[in-house]
């Protein structure tokens, strides 16, 4: 059977899921939705899952926290240690407290441009990356749903986007 | 969906749509810029080109140009260095501890101010790389393998801490502002009818559509790097302190400096935002999002924090006198009483008696007053690390090395020049980008617009 994909245009955040739980209650699947903010409790609606971009954040901030960690050991204390200011200069642990600031700092280093740089790459944002909104109205009023379905539902999603208010239907 | 109690005043007015902010929003981006800034945005260009001219000489002959000598090494250098750090703080407390405590009317502030801590950080920086008189051998301030006999910077001294501590910050700062950019970017390039401008504002964009997934992301980022911001913010100022605190020296030697520190970077931040924010509102029309509730919000925070410091300078003085050390106390007695008496002086009325006017909620709604007051916390708290610096320098403990200092043309040159600067980039910043996140401001339009909250059941 012939595919059509359907773009069923909303004015409003709360129709928008209303009408996307409605869709999906007719077992049919939501391909995707373009909204100019974030609407909230959309996700579960239409089966995307939770990011699991903190724990990466976690781990890039173990990463510089290590990194931080060996860098200082290894200048301070193993490569060339020096006496300064009476600070113990022979044991990592007796000199850590004045170690502890750089850590921190390398840690939230890590931490953040790692988590962006991986947001950047997953969502593939970046200088000359064509937009892939269908409508330039979603990102300014406008709450789009894109839907791919089978030509022999055509009128039975119509209706039902209608019914919860979309404002517009184009089919393409 | 969250609720907002009926008493709370609405944060947007004036029955606004979503469409209706957009228009607002990038009315300033789509139109041309009026006679008012092109006037300001000269001056401050001029103003900002004089501060180059200073900065050339000062390479070219070296920081003897500067009114800094033999005794008092440090000057107008460092007291304009932490002076820019401290008004940058109010950014990132506004975007990352406001986002923290779930405050909605931090939205219609914090993309200018992330982009006022954004310019003074690099105001700021630019005091660090030349107070080290020379600027092209900076980069021994990072641990770079060379042929010193492999000899590393010194991790012991706050000096190192400030580096990574600054420039974390400051690029730390700059992600999270352009993240937030992104879909108000993308906003423009999708309204915008000449190619050119299509063409910039679809770069800057990175190609943002909107789509559900991004969105989670996008806000899942927002609230990490909010997370990761919030302590980031507090341990910059603190290593500034330390900078101060760790240096064996009567009136910088004290463990009060990291939280006194901080508590006045927030204030003199506050006060640099008010002043943007109200001529901001103004010019570009935005009082239906940037209401006299935000300001008297932003001066709440300038009470406390300006109660604070007063709390500091009185702790100061009160452990001088208990401590029962001699050096301790004259340096404080020093501080009040001699030759820049008329600084501290200065200081303490800017910053510990002004504040208090603003207990008074006539005061404390009073944009005029507001914006005057907002100007006299900035002089006071540039006064501060005046008061810090200078005096305490010029009487250590040797009277042989006891003198004055005066600043040069240079001095000024270069201080005038970053204002001018910072005027620039945010007058570019005011002209170019959206100065409000609007697609936050969506966001909490049915939660907290006029038109929505009036309507009985509402959700």
């Amino acid at each position: 059977m012939n595919k059509i994909t359907l773009h069923g245009i909303y004015d409003d955040d709360q129709q928008l899921k209303e009408g996307a739980i409605k869709i999906v209650g007719m077992g049919i699947h939501v391909k995707e939705v373009f909204s100019p903010f974030p609407v909230h409790g959309i996700d579960p609606i239409i089966g995307v899952k939770r990011t699991r971009l903190a724990i990466c954040a976690f781990i890039y901030g173990l990463t510089g926290m290590s990194l931080a960690t060996w860098m200082m050991w290894y200048m301070m204390v193993t490569d060339w240690p020096t006496e300064i200011g009476g600070k113990p200069n022979f044991s990592y642990l007796l000199n850590v407290p004045a170690f502890i600031p750089i850590t921190f700092e390398s840690t939230v280093l890590c931490a953040a441009h790692g988590m962006a740089i991986t947001f950047f790459l997953r969502s593939w944002l970046m200088p000359g990356v064509k937009a892939k909104n269908p409508d330039p109205r979603t990102t300014d009023n406008k709450f789009l749903m894109l839907l791919e379905i089978n030509q022999g539902d055509q009128s039975k999603v119509e209706a039902a986007l209608r019914e919860t208010g979309a404002s517009e239907i184009h089919v393409c | 969906m969250h609720q907002e109690s009926e008493i709370r005043k609405p944060l947007i007015v004036g029955n606004k749509s979503y469409k209706d902010i957009t228009d607002d929003i990038i009315r300033p981006v789509q139109g041309k810029a009026n006679k008012y800034w092109w006037i300001v945005f000269t001056l401050a260009a001029v103003t900002f080109t004089w501060g180059l001219v200073c900065l050339c000489y000062t390479i070219g002959t070296g920081i003897g140009v500067w009114g800094s000598n033999n005794g008092v090494d440090w000057a107008w250098d460092i007291t304009n260095f932490v002076w820019w750090i401290g008004i940058g703080h109010a950014g990132t407390l506004i975007s990352a501890v406001l986002l923290l405590f779930r405050q909605k009317w931090r939205m219609a502030i914090n993309r200018s101010a992330e982009a006022m801590t954004i310019f003074a950080v690099m105001c700021a920086a630019i005091f660090v790389t030349m107070h080290t008189g020379r600027p092209w051998l900076d980069y021994w301030l990072f641990p770079l393998p060379n042929q010193f006999g492999s000899l590393w910077i010194n991790f012991n001294s706050p000096l190192v801490w400030d580096v990574f501590a600054v420039s974390t910050y400051f690029s730390v700062s700059l992600v999270f502002w352009y993240t937030g950019l992104i879909p108000d970017f993308a906003t423009i390039r999708d309204r915008m009818t000449k190619p050119l401008a299509r063409k910039i504002y679809s770069l800057l964009s990175f190609g943002w559509s909107g789509r559900a997934k991004d969105w989670t992301r996008f806000e899942e980022v927002a609230l990490v790097l909010a997370g990761l911001s919030t302590p980031l913010v507090f341990s910059v100022h603190s290593i500034v302190s330390t900078d101060f605190a760790t240096a064996v020296l009567p009136g910088w030697h004290a463990t009060i400096f990291p939280p006194y520190f901080v508590a006045g970077a927030v204030f003199s931040g506050f006060a640099m935002v008010q002043t943007l924010i109200l001529i901001m509102r103004k010019v570009f029309s935005l009082e239906s999002y940037i209401q006299v509730k935000h300001v008297e919000y932003m001066n709440i925070v300038i009470i406390i924090t300006g109660t604070l410091v007063g709390v500091a300078y009185l702790t100061e003085l009160f452990m001088s006198w208990y401590s029962g050390v001699e050096w301790e106390q004259y340096a404080f007695i020093n501080r009040a009483t001699g030759p820049y008496w008329w600084a501290y002086a200065l200081m303490m009325t800017c910053n510990v008696v002004s504040p208090q006017l603003f207990w008074f909620k006539k005061i404390r709604t009073s944009l005029v007053f507001t914006f005057i007051l907002s100007i006299v916390v900035n002089i006071g708290m540039w006064f501060e690390r005046f008061v810090i610096i200078v005096p305490t320098l010029c009487r250590t403990y040797l009277p042989s090395t006891w003198n004055m200092y005066h600043p040069t043309f240079v001095d000024i040159g270069i201080f005038v020049g970053t204002i001018g600067m910072f005027f620039t980039f945010f007058l570019l910043f005011a002209r170019f980008f959206p100065v409000i996140a609007q697609s936050e401001l969506k966001s909490i339009l049915k939660l907290s617009g006029s038109e929505y909250k009036n309507k009985p059941g509402h959700e």
